[in-house]
């Protein structure tokens, strides 16, 4: 499995569980559905970015450094879009969202690709 | 009236006794050192134009079966090509008769004067390269039988090289390494039944005991168990009380344990020191490969087979071996709860 596909795999499953994270405010349990399919989607991309960045960067602290920055990126992005009445939860998304991205970066610099180069 | 200074009249005896090498291709420069079975020159190969160290024998009258011991050695080098061991270039016999052999010169430090200076993790990473050669060695059927720090140099670019073949045996017969005329290498004088060949202090119980038949791979593998041992406590395991009872022929006795002269050495090290190091030859690493693979894990932050970890120590390993993804994972799940909590108010 290459570093990208690992990246796009580990984004999305994290995404996922970051996601069902929102189960516990009782405000946006009933958008829960949105928020797992958003968030899974930030995963994936965040997920094969970073992938793409350690094929190309060997170096586990830029790896970390980058995940965590194209997470938060991206949850600034999610977070930008207000709820239907009209709230922002910037902290509640972005703070979170740089973290997983600096466990997927840290992993995929970790991972060992098996392919093999043709 | 003095025509010459003391310096001067030491020098001329020192140059004096440098060996006639007149009808070889080597120029003598200077002495390097001196050992038990003759000295060691600084040359040079006047054909190639390069720089060799040229052991050259001590005489019969001074060293007895050293001629015999030179010629081993040369050949013992001469079939192990590997990084870690200093190949030979040349052997031959000078016109006094004395045996000589030209060999690479390693310019480095012997592991006993290094070693103080050096950091843990360089340390056994010096010692994993002299298990690659010694197990290198045993796969072509030679076993050094005198593995000690004196016997390793390391050089300035952290190369580490095996020295010092002469009492080094052919196994089966020497079958799997012969001789370049043909002949094997045969047990020498020095290897004979009963004889006592080696250094005491990283000597194993069977090669002490002078069981020359039962001095094979596994008694390579207790001397490189020394080797950690003197790398952890910067002494050799036998000094003290346990070399007087090897003095007094007590060949089975124990090593005081690593951790009790510094609490600091990890109990893994010292697990995979005392197995190294185990009396009975059964008992220790089957190779020097195994040996190695156990301080690889420890470097890797694996767990070391030779040594039964607590539910603390195993989670102390896994946090030092993953400190980084586990505290990013619990800032993740602490930011998560603060977030929440904070939500719900």
């Amino acid at each position: 499995m290459s570093k990208p596909i690992f990246g796009l795999l580990l984004g999305g499953v994290l995404g996922i569980f970051d996601g069902l994270t929102a189960y516990f405010t009782p405000e946006v349990r009933s958008q829960l559905l949105g928020i797992v399919i958003g968030s899974t989607f930030k995963g994936l991309v965040a997920g094969l970015t970073i992938g793409f960045f350690a094929r190309k960067v060997t170096s586990l602290p830029l790896g970390v450094v980058f995940g965590l920055a194209v997470g938060l990126i991206l949850a600034g992005i999610v977070a930008a879009f207000p709820d239907p009445n009209g709230k922002h939860y910037y902290l509640e998304i972005m703070l979170p969202g740089a973290l997983v991205g600096a466990i997927v970066g840290y992993a995929t610099q970790k991972y060992r690709a098996s392919e093999v180069a043709a | 009236m003095r025509w010459l200074s003391d310096s001067t009249v030491r020098h001329l005896r020192r140059v004096a006794e440098w060996p006639d090498l007149g009808e070889t291709k080597y120029r003598l420069l200077e002495e390097l050192g001196h050992g038990g079975m003759g000295t060691v020159y600084l040359a040079e190969d006047t054909v190639l134009g390069r720089r060799v160290a040229l052991k050259v024998v001590a005489t019969a009258a001074a060293r007895p079966g050293a001629a015999e011991r030179m010629w081993n050695e040369a050949r013992v080098l001469a079939r192990l090509e590997h990084p870690g061991i200093v190949p030979v270039h040349d052997a031959g016999s000078l016109p006094d008769g004395r045996i000589f052999y030209a060999m690479k010169r390693v310019d480095g430090r012997r592991l006993d004067e290094l070693a103080p200076g050096m950091p843990l993790p360089e340390r056994l990473r010096a010692f994993e390269r002299i298990c690659e050669a010694v197990a290198f060695a045993h796969a072509r059927g030679v076993v050094h039988r005198d593995l000690k720090p004196e016997n390793v140099m390391v050089g300035p670019f952290g190369e580490v090289l095996v020295m010092d073949w002469g009492v080094a045996k052919a196994l089966d017969g020497g079958a799997r390494a012969p001789a370049s005329d043909g002949a094997p290498l045969a047990a020498t004088a020095a290897t004979a039944v009963g004889a006592v060949i080696g250094t005491l202090a990283y000597m194993a119980p069977e090669q002490a005991g002078g069981e020359a038949g039962r001095t094979g791979r596994p008694a390579d593998v207790y001397a490189l168990g020394a080797i950690l041992y003197f790398l952890l406590t910067g002494r050799a395991p036998f000094e003290g009380p346990a070399a007087e009872r090897r003095a007094r022929g007590d060949a089975r006795a124990e090593p005081e344990p690593p951790r009790r002269l510094d609490p600091k050495i990890a109990p893994a090290l010292e697990a995979i020191v005392l197995r190294a190091m185990a009396v009975e030859p059964g008992d220790r690493y089957a190779t020097a490969e195994d040996l190695s693979a156990e301080v690889a894990r420890f470097l890797d932050g694996d767990r070391v087979l030779a040594h039964r970890e607590g539910a603390l120590e195993r989670a102390r390993r896994f946090f030092a071996r993953y400190r980084t993804p586990v505290l990013i994972v619990l800032a993740y799940v602490v930011l998560r709860a603060v977030l929440i909590l904070y939500g719900r108010r």
